[in-house]
Parts: structure tokens; C-alpha cells; sequence
């Protein structure tokens, strides 16, 4: 049977009658076995090719595998699709699909008033009542008066549609997050073909595999088209995304290819060195792919090996990245200092997660803004650029390569834990399109000018010469007759021999400090989103993009003169950063810390910038901030 | 490789003035490093020299070559990097018994088991010298210092052991003073495919004087220490007249003559396809023993970044040099019309 037929038949024998929504948020919840995480995915894809815009959130417990059926061990996938451009995932949920007591008592806060609530009733038993920590079926209790509750044996009708399969008992359980999929598929009238060719993909070599899950699939899709339990269908119509071809795309994903692209564009291999953590791991998962582009991964002991391996490729002539979440970047500064004093370039990236210490690794937050910009001793300057969604990690890991190159600088990326998981459309760039980064080395003798006369000896090599930016050159190893030293030592000017002078060290101080504020030189002027000045400007900066210039929209819908700067760099920030804020009476900046950004724009620009701070391990809602700017 | 000319020792020797105490055993190791690679006729613009911390670490400045002097106890994962992005460097590593083996303990042993083509010369003064006097991991118990008053109550860990422990391809040791064994050991360094790792034991004239007398003196230093030369009986002594012998698994020491011919000594066998000799060498110490002297193991292995690199040309040849527009569009796609 085709997906079409399916849909036909849908269509044709049931009696639901259609509603059309501008947007629609679910959530899928269940044991972290459940498979929630492909299921939430798979809806992700259909509603992409479907033509939505969409954007997830995912929610992994802490634990591998936490015992089954208990709080800690649920895992959940949110997805907002629209018929409009939407910016995050939603602050409350339309529909909650949880597979077991543990699921819906973990995430019934989100779900809004008049919600549909769909429950695996198979799996709401005394003995998983007593694994969630509750006493009786929480579904008796009067709250749940206020939400549409379906509840669906959804165990017991998997295995009574993947019998044909003849797959065992427990394999074919296995299957019912599939049903689940197909009946929230058949709820908001989804076309089944994505996931079907997904399952024969996967499961080519397992055709009892892809039997069992297309036919669990199909009965989810079935029941709620026969059983006539649900009033109501949604539509979402195709959103109006600017023309182009597409793919979803998550943050982790983005960021690596990325910066695959960028040793293209530059023409040069590709070093990452990187420790194992949470949420950063999937960009190393994923580069290691690529060795065919000459990405060379390189998995350290610990997380002062990885940055150090970096700091090697890059001397060596190679792009140096090192990536890692808090805890691992602590462990890092001091070697970035040392790639400072070098001048040497190299990117580190931090995906955020909440701290201090090991925090809560799986949740996001956004407080180690003052480790990338301040965290190190000595005066030790750095670029700092952060993304401001999934997609965004791919423009901000090519602009961050080319400035290290460029400006012979460690340069820190800044992701989080929700842009690293979560996804959005990426319209597919066309490589011809991309801008090669130049990259220049010093040139030795034989191939060209030593410095100014060329002759080896005579005029000896200055590796802390610099150019009109400021930049020193990049000499590396192997280049005839440049043979230098450098060194974590303060350097002299020009030669860069060892130096305790006083005045040179004030003089270095100073220059390493010019050739980063320099950098400002390269960003263009910013764009003010709505009101260019007037009673509100809210400041932004990494993963609450979203949420922020949606909540602008709100405030300016309700007629008020507001607008909205996202800084997209950190340090050095842009040359208009400061005229902008001055426009507005009233500056508030939103982040995912105590106020971070906040102190920077308070202390550099003696502005009286307010602050709306959150570390509650999740994104803001647009909400909450429509709240905070009232 | 073309055969390059050799070199004059003195053209690797840079403008920067030397600036180790005079006295140190530092300076005899520099010059035999500048004797061996000038003999060996390297060619200085692909030889890089990497650093930590600690007065050893100061080298790279002294030579006419690359340099980096990194931060404390990281030179082995930055020497690591620069192999990673350019195989074709001759890269070497200097470092020291606190550098190497304390701050940096992790990085050598991780070093060791990758094999990465480098070498590693350890300056073993069983000091802290640069932080003015503190014992080392290599101290002995009891040692009295500014820090240990009233002296050290951790017990010294035996370099060479360890690196042979993390399976280290090529392990050996040499002294600063005894100049011609200095240069051989150099030399069979040098010439090793993977990661050679060589002692030198280093006096700190200023802060732990003649911590290794008992192996340069000329009066103790036969019955102190055993050279060991491949397939060979270990014989020693000032009249060449004791030896050790193998009682079961434990080495002993014996008077040859009297009974026991060289024959019935142990022989040194450095490519032994286990590191159990090696290690039981290198846990050989004054005064019970004699301590051994030259390579203790030497085998092959493949090197970290060949296999790399292998990963990289296997890749390409399979899959092309990498489309980044296939890249991008290697994923569920979709077409927004106009």
C-alpha cells in the first residue's frame, strides 16, 4: 500500500473533520527506550519535506538508562510546525504523547489548556505508577478535566500489528513508537512516505525489521482514521519559506559541516582535537566522517592534549579545532593563552551546557560567556562569536575560521545544548557561492622574498613583524630559511626573542589587544530588527534569537516602539554596538545566565543596561520575555 | 630523502645565548643533539624542537631550527598535533622529570602507546630545578628539600619503566658527561620509526650536585652501571668480572669466573617481542644492581599519523576528495517554489 493510498483512504473513510491551524507544537515523551528521539525526528523530516517550517527541541534524560518507567529515565522530542517562519519550538504544548506514567507526569506542566494528551494506557499500570513515584493513576486526578485525553492501548495494538512480521514479543513491542508516529501522523494529516523510506533505508538488511516497523507504522495511522475516538483533525498548510531547496538540519550537524567547508574554502586540512563530553561530542561523531575531505579527528587523552594537539596542527600549517562544553574549556585556558602569545590561530569551540562544575550537562544555558571572553590569566584577549540557531552554526564556523586564519587568533565559538540539538530548515548553500578565505604564509627562501631581501641570514626572520592589521605572519615548519622560535614567554617586538623589558611588555600588551579590537573592522554594521530607536531595544546573543525577536514581535504587535540587536559577536563587539543602544530609552538584555553580557555592555559602554537572566536548564519561552518587557 | 650535505654542529646552534648555569649538565646535552643531527646532516627547516616547562624545556631556543616552547607538560600533545598536520617533520621533544612526568605524566604515556614518530630526550636531574629546589617525581624518599624539610615521603617513579609499561617501541638511557655513549644512543634514536624515549641522566649542579655521581664517576661508575649491547652477555665491573644472571624470573647479580662463564649471563635481547626483559632491565637499581645503560628495547611499530594518514588516502580513494555539494545534500531535501 503507497503513502497515497494511505492518505486517500484516510481521507475517505474517516469521519474527522479537518481544522486548519497556523502552528502546531507536540511533544513525543517516554522511557529513554522508547525511541521518542526518532520519532520526534521522524516527524521532523515529514513535516520539513512537507513544506512546514519547523524547529525541535529535544530533551535527553541525564542518564544512559535510567531504570525503565522511572522520571529519570524519561526522554522527550518537542517540534513546533508552521505554516508561518517560526523562530523557536514553541513555549507550550498543542499535543503531549506519553508512553507511561513517568512521561506525562514529567512534562504535563507544558502541555496548555484544552490540550490533546495521548497516553499508551497499556503502560499506565500499578507497577509503573509505583516506578514514576505515585500512588494511583494519575489520570483520575480532576486537572485532567481541562485536556482532551485519549487514551490508546498502544502496546497491545503494536503487537497485534507487527504479528504478520513474526517477530518476537519484546522485538515487536519495540515497534510502538512507530505506532504512536503513524497515529500523530493520521491527527495532523502527515504524508507517511518520509518515514517509510527511512524505515527501508535503515532496515534494508533487516526486511523483517522494516516489515514490522512500516506495518506498526501503518496501524498507528489506522486506528486513529477508523476509530473514531478523535473528533478532530489539523492541517498545517506549507509555509512560505523563501524559494529554494532545503534540508533540516541540527546544530551539532551544521557546526561541523561547517567547518568541513571552511578548510575547503581555505584549501587546507582540517585538525580536530577534542575529549569526549556532553553536548559537544556529536561534533566530533560527525567530522570523523569526513576524512575524505582531509578532516583529521583526533580523539585527546584529556581536554589539555586536545587543545594542545590544535595548537600543534596549526603551527604546523593546518587548521587547529578544539571543542569541548564548560567543564572542558576550564581545563583548556591556559593553553589558550599560550595560542594568544603565539599568535597562532585556532578555533574552540564551546557547546554551553548548564554549570558551574559538571552542572547539568544535558540542559542549556549560556553562562560561560565570561570564561571565553575573560577566563584566563594574564591580559588575554580573544574573538569570541556565538550562533543563534542550528542552521547558523554552519555561516558562524566558516566566519569564525576565517578570522582565526586571517587574524592569527584563537577565535571561541559559542554554541549551547539546545542550538547543538535542536534543528530548522537550512536552505542548502551551493559551494560556488561560498567565498574562498584567503590565506597568506610567509614565504621563505627559494620560494620567494625572505621579508624584504630574501637572503637567508642577512636580514633574519621576524616572526612578530606585522602587517596594517596587526597580524603577525604565519611561518610554518618546513618553509625554507624562516627557522624562528616562539614560546608562552613574553615576546620582543619584531623578533619575538625572549623578553622581560618593561616597556615591551606593555607595548606586546597593547598590540595583541589592537589586533583583536581590529577585528571590528570586519563586522558589518549591524541590523536593528523592528523600531530603530525608541522605548525598548532588547539585546540578544546566541541560542535566545528565537525566542527574543519573536517576543519583539509581540510587544510591537501590541503597538509599542520597540527593537531588537542580536550580537552575533562578542569581542570584539561592533564598532555600532554602543551608538545603537544609546537610541533607546530603555535597554534589556536577555540571556540564559546571571548577566554576563549585561556587566560587559554595563561596563564598557557605562550604559544602564537592564538584564533578564534564567538558568533553569531550558530556552527561553517567548512568554516569559513578553512578561519581562512589559 | 635526498643525502644532504653535513653540517658544521655549530650551524645549529642559534643566535640566542645560552642561559643555563654554568655547570649544567644541560650544555653537554645540547652540543651532542647539535653533533648528532649535524652529523646526521638534518635538514634544519623540516626539524622542529617542542617544550614544556622547567629549565631542560628552555632548549628549543638554543637550536637553529623550528622552536616551540609550550606550556608545562603539553609538549608531547603539541609535538603530537604538528606530526598530525605535517608527517614530514623530524620533530623532537625535550622535556624533563617534572615536566614529563609529573605535570605531564598523562601525555607521555599516551604518547608512548600512539607511537607518533618523534623523539623524546627526558632530562632526569631528580629535581625541580627552574622552581628553585623542590624534589621531583624522580626524587628519592627521603630527600630533603626546601619543600620536604623534613624529607620526601613519596616514593620516585622509574621513568624508563613507565615508558616501557605505556608500550613504548624504543626506550633508553644515556648520562650528560659520557659524551661518545651520549651521541650513540642519540643516533639510534634519531634513526627509530615511531616514538624513541631516551633518559638522560642530568646533573643540577646548583640544586641536586652529583644526584647521579655514582654513574659518571670513574671510580664507581663500572660497578654501577651495566652498557648493554644487543645479543650480548651483561657483563660489568671495573676487571669486567661480574655479571647478572636470570634465578627464575629475577635477575641477580654474579662474579663471573668461579663457575659461571659469560654464557650463563643474561644476554640482552632489545627487539624481544615482549617488553618483559626491557622492564625487568629498567627496574635494575643502584645499589643491588648495576643500572642499564644504552637501549633497552627497540621494536617496530606502526606510527600514530601513518595510520592516519593511511585513514585519509584510504577515504579519498574510496569516496573522491570530498563534493561539498553532495555534503550538503546528503539529507531528506525539499524544494520551496516561488
Amino acid at each position: 500500500m503507497s503513502q497515497t493510498n494511505a492518505s486517500t483512504e484516510a481521507a475517505g473513510s474517516s469521519g474527522a473533520a479537518v481544522q486548519i491551524l497556523p502552528r502546531v507544537v507536540v511533544r513525543f515523551a517516554g522511557d529513554s527506550g522508547d525511541g521518542m528521539q526518532l520519532a520526534g525526528t521522524q516527524f521532523t523530516n515529514t513535516s520539513a519535506v512537507f513544506g512546514n517550517d519547523v524547529s525541535t527541541l529535544p530533551d535527553f534524560p541525564a542518564e544512559i538508562r535510567a531504570p525503565a518507567g522511572t522520571r529519570p529515565g524519561v526522554s522527550g522530542f518537542q517540534i513546533s510546525f508552521s505554516s508561518e517562519q517560526i523562530r523557536t519550538p514553541g513555549d507550550e504544548l498543542d499535543a503531549l504523547i506519553a508512553m507511561n506514567p513517568a512521561a506525562l507526569l514529567t512534562n504535563i506542566d507544558d502541555l496548555r489548556e484544552g490540550g490533546l494528551l495521548i497516553v499508551n494506557s497499556d503502560e499506565f499500570t500499578a507497577q509503573n505508577f509505583a516506578k514514576a513515584k505515585v500512588a494511583s493513576d494519575p489520570l483520575d486526578s480532576p486537572r485532567y478535566e481541562r485536556y482532551r485525553v485519549h487514551k490508546v492501548p498502544i502496546t497491545l495494538q503494536t503487537r497485534e500489528a507487527v504479528k504478520e512480521s513474526g517477530l518476537g514479543a519484546k522485538d515487536a513491542e519495540r515497534c510502538k513508537n512507530f505506532y504512536a508516529l503513524g497515529l500523530v501522523y493520521w491527527l495532523y494529516d502527515r504524508p507517511l512516505d518520509t518515514t517509510l523510506g527511512w524505515i527501508n533505508e535503515k532496515f534494508g538488511k533487516k526486511p523483517q525489521v522494516a516489515q514490522a516497523n512500516t506495518l506498526a507504522l501503518k496501524a498507528g495511522f489506522n486506528f486513529g482514521d477508523t476509530a473514531e475516538i478523535f473528533p478532530l483533525r489539523y492541517r498545517v498548510a506549507r509555509a512560505k519559506l523563501p524559494a529554494g531547496k532545503y534540508r533540516n538540519i541540527i546544530g551539532n550537524q551544521a557546526l561541523a559541516i561547517g567547518l568541513v567547508t571552511a578548510a575547503r574554502l581555505a584549501k587546507k586540512p582540517l585538525f580536530y582535537g577534542t575529549y569526549p563530553i556532553t553536548p559537544a561530542s556529536d561534533i566530533l561523531h560527525e567530522l570523523a566522517h569526513y576524512k575524505n575531505f582531509d578532516i583529521r579527528t583526533f580523539q585527546a587523552e584529556d581536554e589539555i592534549a586536545a587543545i594542545c594537539s590544535a595548537i600543534g596542527a596549526s603551527y604546523a600549517g593546518a587548521i587547529g579545532v578544539t571543542g569541548s562544553s564548560g567543564p572542558g574549556i576550564a581545563l583548556k585556558q591556559e593553553a589558550v593563552g599560550l595560542a594568544v602569545m603565539t599568535e597562532l590561530p585556532l578555533l574552540i569551540l564551546n557547546v554551553q551546557r548548564a554549570g558551574p562544575s559538571t552542572g547539568m550537562p544535558t540542559k542549556t544555558e549560556q553562562a560561560d560567556l565570561w570564561q571565553a571572553v575573560l577566563g584566563r590569566n594574564g591580559e588575554c584577549p580573544v574573538a569570541v562569536i556565538a550562533a543563534q540557531s542550528p542552521a547558523d552554526c554552519f555561516d558562524t564556523a566558516i566566519e569564525a575560521t576565517r578570522i582565526a586564519l586571517q587574524y592569527m587568533t584563537p577565535v571561541f565559538v559559542l554554541s549551547d545544548g539546545y542550538v547543538a540539538n535542536s534543528s530548522e530548515p537550512w536552505p542548502i548553500v551551493k559551494a560556488s557561492d561560498l567565498k574562498p578565505i584567503e590565506v597568506k604564509h610567509a614565504v621563505g627562501i627559494g620560494g620567494g622574498a625572505n621579508g624584504a631581501n630574501g637572503a637567508e641570514d642577512s636580514a633574519p626572520f621576524q616572526p612578530y613583524a606585522r602587517d596594517a592589521r596587526g597580524v603577525r605572519p604565519w611561518a610554518i615548519p618546513g618553509t625554507p630559511g624562516l627557522r624562528h622560535r616562539i614560546g608562552g614567554l613574553e615576546k620582543a617586538d619584531l623578533t619575538g626573542e625572549i623578553s622581560y623589558d618593561a616597556a615591551n611588555h606593555q607595548r606586546m600588551t597593547d598590540l595583541r589587544a589592537a589586533k583583536i579590537a581590529n577585528i571590528a573592522r570586519e563586522i558589518p554594521p549591524q541590523e536593528v530588527y523592528g523600531d530603530a530607536d525608541g522605548e525598548l531595544l532588547a539585546v540578544s546573543w546566541g541560542g535566545t534569537f528565537g525566542a527574543v525577536r519573536t517576543a519583539i514581535d509581540h510587544v510591537r504587535a501590541a503597538g509599542r516602539r520597540a527593537g531588537h540587536l542580536h550580537l552575533r559577536w562578542l569581542n570584539p563587539l561592533p564598532n555600532d554596538t554602543e551608538a545603537i543602544l544609546r537610541r533607546f530609552k530603555r535597554v534589556i538584555v536577555c540571556e540564559l545566565n546571571m548577566g554576563q553580557l549585561q556587566q560587559l555592555i554595563r561596563g564598557k559602554f557605562a550604559i544602564d543596561a537592564a538584564g533578564y537572566h534564567k538558568v533553569q536548564g531550558k530556552p527561553f519561552t517567548v512568554a516569559e520575555l513578553v512578561r519581562a518587557f512589559g | 630523502m635526498a643525502t644532504l650535505p653535513t653540517l658544521d654542529w655549530k650551524e645549529l646552534k642559534s643566535e640566542s645565548e645560552v642561559r643555563w648555569c654554568p655547570g649544567c649538565g644541560d650544555y653537554s646535552i645540547l652540543m651532542q643533539v647539535q653533533k648528532v643531527l649535524a652529523q646526521l646532516g638534518v635538514d634544519r627547516d623540516r626539524t622542529v624542537f617542542v617544550s614544556g616547562i622547567g629549565c631542560s624545556s628552555r632548549f628549543p631556543y638554543y637550536m637553529n631550527t623550528y622552536g616551540f616552547h609550550t606550556i608545562h607538560g603539553r609538549a608531547p600533545a603539541v609535538a603530537t598535533g604538528i606530526k598530525c598536520a605535517n608527517p614530514e617533520l623530524d620533530v623532537w621533544v625535550i622535556t624533563g622529570d617534572g615536566d614529563g612526568f609529573s605535570i605531564g605524566g598523562n601525555h607521555i604515556l599516551h604518547l608512548l602507546r600512539r607511537n607518533v614518530n618523534l623523539k623524546v630526550i627526558l632530562f632526569n636531574n631528580r629535581i625541580y630545578g627552574l622552581t628553585k629546589g623542590q624534589y621531583s617525581p624522580t626524587s628519592e624518599v627521603g630527600k630533603v628539600t626546601k619543600s620536604t624539610p623534613f624529607g620526601s615521603i613519596d616514593g620516585p617513579l622509574n621513568p624508563l619503566g613507565v615508558a616501557i609499561a605505556a608500550g613504548a617501541t624504543f626506550v633508553a638511557r644515556t648520562v650528560d658527561v659520557d659524551v661518545q655513549h651520549q651521541q650513540q644512543v642519540l643516533k639510534r634514536a634519531a634513526a627509530h620509526v615511531g616514538t624513541a624515549f631516551v633518559e638522560v641522566y642530568q646533573d643540577c649542579n646548583v640544586y641536586n650536585h652529583k644526584a647521579w655521581d655514582y654513574a659518571t664517576d670513574r671510580e664507581t661508575k663500572p660497578e654501577s652501571v651495566v652498557y648493554l649491547e644487543h645479543g650480548k652477555p651483561m657483563i660489568f665491573g671495573k676487571q669486567r668480572d661480574r655479571g647478572v644472571r636470570l634465578n627464575g624470573l629475577t635477575p641477580e647479580v654474579v662474579s663471573v669466573g668461579a663457575g659461571i662463564a659469560a654464557d650463563d649471563l643474561l644476554h640482552h635481547n632489545e627487539s624481544a617481542p615482549t617488553p618483559t626483559l626491557a622492564y625487568l632491565l629498567a627496574q635494575m637499581r643502584r645499589p643491588e644492581f648495576p643500572e642499564p645503560m644504552g637501549v633497552l628495547r627497540a621494536v617496530n611499530a606502526p606510527t600514530y599519523e601513518s595510520l592516519l594518514m593511511s585513514q585519509v588516502a584510504a577515504a579519498q580513494k574510496k569516496l573522491g576528495p570530498g563534493d561539498l555539494d553532495a555534503l550538503f545534500n546528503d539529507a531528506d531535501t525539499w524544494t520551496v517554489q516561488d
